[in-house]
């Protein structure tokens, strides 16, 4: 053989070697995302914040971290079928995912039957989780976040009359909807009024001026943050003089850009992590920091905080189990304790639910200030 | 050829499917597995709106609708009655919802039953319409299907869906009723019934001065069609084990509806072929829109792209070859024998 | 419901409505003299809601430039969809022509979600029109005195073309009969062409007064408003402009008005417009002011 031919056959030696090696020295996370559809603005902040930690925390245990992404369009048969792939064809040993509780479920379905331990970021519809021994999440459910919103509305707007303002299309919005009624109904208040629109409506002036004639004190709108945007701006132009409460799908800087001056005033509930907010503590800090590094200008959120500490959690338990064979992540993620989450002190509890404090957010002066953070019993 | 010979080589097919399905489930790894699975589903699927559009000439955009119904009421009759209690969280399930139960062939019959119900009370009011008008009044009774099961919460659970259904339909039971749905179809289209529906396809007016009770036939046809969108439902409704009123929106009767188109109207070969040939291309296209990972290089998938090139072959199709893939043929034995006889001679 | 409540509503219903007819006269155009249900006539609607946002945001062109920049840019589009996707089948069984506009449809939502992604953008907002005025008990924005404004003298400058000038009177021939149209000597395409011109450029106008009044794009925005504004079409008479203008005034006072009457049925607000159309599909399929369109036999 001329020696060419014998440096290249070498060097694919080497590269074939390499690459085998590479490949059982890695742990795979596959990671499903909304990166397309309905919910691509959540899901691109959560991916941002993955990858910011794999960059924090390439290793574990002696092995490289690999990432893989797959798009779930925001689509229950994708979702499903983009577990699917990351366990069957991909191998991973676990998976972040996803935002968008319904995603999720379906997601986590495949999840549980091929025994691959799955973290959700921010999907807080208790039913991801009902019944599961291999699904996981890093943040609150609705039905706390839905009684944090109560408690805030009774509490500091001191209101004793609300309205809700579903989407009926949307399983979220119906959910936290009836969470924040029971609690608010629980602490003495009154829903006068609860009314329903579709996925892509545009026009709340018949909703919202029957809602204004029944006077609430404050309205709950548990709604993605364009549609919110709109329905403030809307009901301040029919002249509502009411405070207005939302969820943590209104946790998004364009909703200012959508609502202008008619979101002054607005209070929601979201994840306990804004850049904005006083007294971090120090991995928030060191996050913050992180994040400017690596992205510039564009601002962290709640979400991409979720993104990046399902990730950490995962490593954590790796680290803890001292394996990365999938059964013994799960065992290690059902025992999680005290670990120190951007978003909060996190603990996995029985229902494989993280109980962690709620921040409430205010916009004043066209700016999203922290305003205070309500902790679990 | 004899229908003896037709008939072993019909068996003798029946098994190497049966070999296959066999080995596939014991060596194929899940996704493939599911690929099939999904092929089967949109066979039956597709079959269904080529009665109805091919085979009978009205233009049918209600597909969803009756998926919806099959789906929903074959979930509600294989949901364990503990699972029911614990997923509606909003509005509690009334009865008789909450305790009916039936084994799964039942359920899937009952999904199509009343989905045919629904299509032959649709059929009333609508079948007299012309082309565009009934495909816009099916269209509108699939979305009003969609909005009265997103709302009525306590007996469909609203927008939350269900979950957890039992994945009862795996290669077996999907290829049973695919092969099901084709017998009865094919023994339908090939009787004299078949002949009128193509005769209202051609010429309405003409088939109506033969005598022909065309309303009626029309009404049959369409219902039937129904039947098996239901039943192709409540399959997939057990496949991907959670359904929600959101996924039976218009982009899902549009998919059928490229089954068809590119397979071919009229032509039941055709809607299989467009079935299995959209199906894995759909699977396989996921690839322009992944980033693809050589090394260390990464090339960017482009999200959204998918759609954009199943639409361009949507145009492409309609525009240069109208016919679909197989150009309205139909497979049968006697075109094999016709084929080989015709080398022979060579 | 006090007269003050009722008042509000009456403002709404007559913006939602005359949106609803300005893109239902570019259905009902189209269907008159080719028989097609345009499909992507929503999606016209809803790419000229997209020329404003990057007329303005990246070529920072003032309002009124912008505005005529996406009339024309959108009149171009639909006369270029026409070019491609439904001349090659003038000669093909109708049900082609259907099928192909499906596909145009979805090719451009898609491609619009691959351009600027599925994210909503919110549309730049033109103060003089969406400040609010207050009459008493009563907020309205000028947009809801401008648009029916608006609308109506489109509509009349429409009907004036249609009847007093000779492409006006070629379209209206190639609705009654296009083949004897075509024997008359009449270039048929390019009539045909300048309706799809002139069906886009009002869907544009409406398009960009949507976006003012619900400020949120999305290529999917035009689905819905698509699919009502042409069972407003069906209702006012397919293939009459007056009755689409009446059709769409119609329908937007329907959903209004149930909702506020029945506040309970809001989350079936959709469903509304498709049992319309079916009513009427039932008793009167030609319409209000529709003409019978008798099958030779």
């Amino acid at each position: 053989m001329k020696f060419g031919k014998k440096f290249a056959l070498a060097f694919g030696l080497v590269l074939a070697m390499a690459g085998a090696a590479m490949a059982a020295g890695t742990v795979k996370i596959g990671v499903y995302l909304p990166i397309t559809g309905g919910n691509a603005v959540g899901g691109g902040l959560e991916l941002a914040g993955v990858q910011l930690a794999n960059k924090q925390i390439p290793t574990v245990l002696g092995k490289k971290v690999q990432i893989i992404v797959v798009d779930n369009k925001s689509d229950k048969v994708e979702a499903a079928n983009a577990v699917k792939r990351l366990i069957e064809k991909e191998k991973v040993n676990a998976i972040v995912g996803t935002y968008g509780s319904s995603l999720a479920m379906a997601g986590g379905e495949v999840a549980e039957k091929a025994g691959v331990p799955m973290v959700g970021t921010s999907c807080t519809n208790p039913l991801v989780t009902q019944g599961k021994k291999y699904v996981f999440r890093v943040c609150f459910i609705d039905p706390f976040q839905g009684a944090g919103a109560a408690a805030f509305a009774t509490q500091k707007l001191h209101a004793k009359k609300a309205a809700c303002l579903i989407e009926v299309t949307e399983d979220y919005s119906v959910g936290l909807s009836s969470f924040f009624e029971r609690a608010f109904k629980k602490d003495g208040g009154k829903i006068v009024a609860k009314l329903n629109y579709q996925k892509g409506d545009q026009d709340f002036t018949a909703q919202l001026t029957q809602i204004i004639a029944k006077k609430p004190d404050v309205l709950y709108i548990p709604a993605n943050f364009a549609e919110g945007a709109i329905i403030m701006r809307q009901a301040r132009e029919l002249g509502a003089k009411f405070k207005i409460l939302g969820g943590d799908a209104m946790d998004n800087p364009e909703m200012v850009k959508i609502g202008g001056k008619s979101v002054e005033g607005f209070s929601f509930t979201t994840f306990a992590y804004a850049p904005e907010m006083p007294n971090m503590n120090p991995t928030q800090k060191a996050f913050t920091a992180n994040w400017k590094k690596a992205n510039g200008k564009k601002l962290p959120n709640a979400l991409a905080a979720c993104g990046y500490d399902a990730y950490s959690i995962i490593i954590d338990a790796i680290k803890r189990a001292n394996s990365d064979s999938p059964k013994k992540i799960a065992a290690a993620l059902a025992a999680t304790k005290n670990f120190p989450g951007v978003t909060g002190i996190t603990t996995i509890n029985k229902t494989h639910d993280a109980e962690k404090s709620i921040g409430i957010m205010q916009i004043k002066n066209g700016k999203r200030i922290f305003l205070t953070v309500v902790n679990p019993k | 050829m004899s229908k003896k010979t037709k008939l072993l080589l019909n068996l003798i097919c029946l098994g190497i499917l049966c070999l296959f399905l066999w080995w596939a489930q014991n060596n194929l790894d899940g996704y493939k597995v599911q690929v099939l699975n999904l092929i089967a589903v949109n066979a039956i699927l597709a079959v269904s709106l080529n009665l109805i559009y091919g085979f009978t000439g009205m233009f049918s955009l209600g597909h969803a609708g009756f998926m919806a119904i099959g789906a929903y009421v074959s979930a509600l009759l294989i949901l364990p009655a503990s699972q029911k209690e614990v997923m509606y969280i909003l509005e509690p399930i009334i009865w008789p919802f909450s305790v009916m139960h039936a084994p799964f062939f039942v359920s899937v019959l009952a999904g199509g039953a009343v989905a045919a119900v629904l299509g032959l009370f649709i059929a009333l009011p609508v079948l007299r319409l012309g082309g565009d008008y009934l495909g816009i009044a099916t269209l509108g009774f699939a979305e009003i299907i969609r909005v009265i099961f997103t709302n009525i919460t306590p007996i469909t659970n609203g927008a939350l869906g269900l979950k957890g259904i039992p994945a009862y339909a795996n290669l077996g039971w999907n290829y049973f009723w695919c092969i099901l749905t084709f017998y009865v179809i094919v023994k339908l289209l090939s009787s004299n019934f078949g002949n009128t529906l193509r005769a209202i396809r051609d010429d309405e007016v003409a088939a109506k001065a033969m005598g022909i009770n065309t309303f009626r036939a029309k009404a049959i046809s369409f219902a039937i069609g129904a039947f098996f969108a239901g039943v192709g439902g409540a399959l997939q409704g057990s496949l991907i084990t959670t359904i929600d009123p959101k996924m039976f929106n218009f982009q899902l009767t549009y998919n059928i509806l490229m089954f068809v188109v590119v397979g071919g109207l009229g032509s039941i070969t055709g809607s299989v072929v467009g079935a299995v040939v959209i199906t894995i291309l759909l699977e396989w296209l996921r690839l322009v829109e992944d980033t693809i990972t050589i090394g260390s290089f990464q090339i960017p998938g482009v999200p959204g792209m998918r759609m954009v090139i199943f639409s361009v072959i949507l145009l492409f199709i309609i525009l240069k070859r109208r016919e679909g893939i197989i150009g309205g043929y139909e497979f049968s034995w006697d075109s094999v024998t016709r084929l080989f006889n015709r080398k022979g001679d060579k | 419901m006090s007269l003050d409540m009722f008042i509000q509503h009456v403002f709404n219903a007559l913006t939602l409505g005359s949106l609803y007819g300005l893109i239902a006269i570019g259905y009902t155009m189209v269907y008159g003299i080719l028989r097609l249900i345009n499909f992507a006539h929503g999606d016209i609607f809803m790419v000229s809601a997209y020329f404003v946002f990057f007329a303005i945001a990246l070529l920072h062109l003032p309002w009124i430039a912008a505005v005529i920049l996406a009339i024309i840019g959108t009149a171009a589009f639909g006369v270029i969809i026409d070019r491609i996707a439904y001349k090659p089948l003038r000669d093909a069984p109708r049900i082609s022509a259907l099928i192909s506009a499906i596909g145009v449809s979805f090719f451009i939502e898609n491609i619009c979600i691959v351009l600027f992604t599925g994210v909503p953008k919110p549309m730049p907002r033109y103060e003089p029109l969406v400040t609010v005025m207050q009459f008493g008990n009563i907020r309205i924005l000028p947009l809801a005195i401008f648009v029916p404004v608006c609308s109506f003298i489109l509509v009349a400058a429409l009907i004036w073309v249609l009847y007093k000038t000779k492409p006006g009177l070629a379209m209206r021939a190639i609705s009654k009969d296009i083949e004897t149209t075509r024997l008359m000597g009449v270039k048929v395409d390019n009539i045909i062409g300048l309706t799809f011109g002139i069906g886009s450029a009002l869907a544009a106008a409406a398009g960009i007064m949507w976006a003012l009044r619900y400020p949120q794009i999305h290529p999917f925005m035009g689905l819905f408003p698509g699919f009502k504004a042409f069972i407003a079409a069906v209702f006012g008479g397919i293939g009459s402009v007056p009755g689409a203008m009446i059709g769409g005034l119609l329908l937007g006072f329907m959903e209004i008005m149930i909702i506020a009457f029945f506040p309970g049925l809001s989350g079936y607000r959709d469903a509304f417009a498709f049992i319309l159309l079916i009513l009427i599909l039932f008793v009167k399929p030609t319409g209000l002011m529709g003409e019978d369109m008798e099958d030779k036999i």
